[in-house]
């Protein structure tokens, strides 16, 4: 196993630079992560150190604390790197606690269900 | 290996990174590797509204098999060297 010589690691598209760094993991599912990066490897399967997960509905959030993760490569989509100097979400967004955001979340899977099942009603009438 | 050498042609341009989510950022193209994994700088989520948590991202790493189009600036495209490069590659040179 080769290592890229020094001057390389900072110029290259390795994700030294963001080691120790607070960051945000998107992953294929939509979850969004945050935490520190501790440990990663080429197929950008990472370690996370207090990861928590970031619960957002409408306006009102949540960071749920999970603990240490090792998320597999093939499921992260971007890996962020957070700016300390500048607000992580809107000023307009709320944070709640963590049944307060479920409620949310479940309020907001009825909605859609409910949209679902009129749209189903009405399938009959035949639009086009 | 024509569209690793072909991207890192094109570090330090303004590019729109696409992503099969939908979620489409703008940003300076700072470095690519092998896989066609892409670190922006400079990032600004092209529909912020709909993405509040990515705010406060300024650099990012986006793995390359979540990638569906690098939106390139026209003056980064240059076809005829694009196309000699093809038949290049496409006889084994």
């Amino acid at each position: 196993m080769s290592w890229p010589a020094p001057d390389d690691v900072l110029l290259s598209t390795s994700l030294a630079t963001y080691l120790d760094k607070k960051l945000l993991v998107l992953l294929r599912d939509g979850r969004k992560l945050l935490g520190l990066l501790r440990s990663f490897d080429q197929f950008a399967n990472v370690v996370l150190e207090g990861a928590c997960e970031r619960l957002i509905v409408g306006d009102l959030y949540c960071d749920v604390p999970l603990g240490l993760y090792v998320i597999r490569g093939e499921n992260v989509v971007l890996i962020g790197e957070l700016d300390l100097g500048k607000e992580e979400l809107p000023q307009h967004m709320t944070c709640v606690s963590e049944a307060e955001i479920r409620k949310a979340q479940k309020a907001e899977r009825d909605a859609t269900d409910l949209k679902g099942t009129m749209r189903k009603r009405m399938e009959f009438l035949d639009f086009d | 290996m024509l569209f690793f050498s072909y991207f890192k042609d094109l570090v330090g341009r303004e590019v729109t990174v696409e992503l099969k989510n939908d979620l489409a950022i703008r940003g300076t193209l700072h470095s690519v590797d092998q896989y066609l994994n892409i670190k922006l700088e400079n990032t600004r989520v092209v529909d912020q509204d709909k993405y509040p948590h990515m705010l406060s991202v300024r650099n990012c790493f986006i793995r390359g098999s979540v990638v569906r189009y690098v939106q390139l600036p026209p003056e980064g495209v240059d076809v005829e060297l694009l196309h000699d490069a093809t038949r290049r590659e496409a006889r084994g040179g």
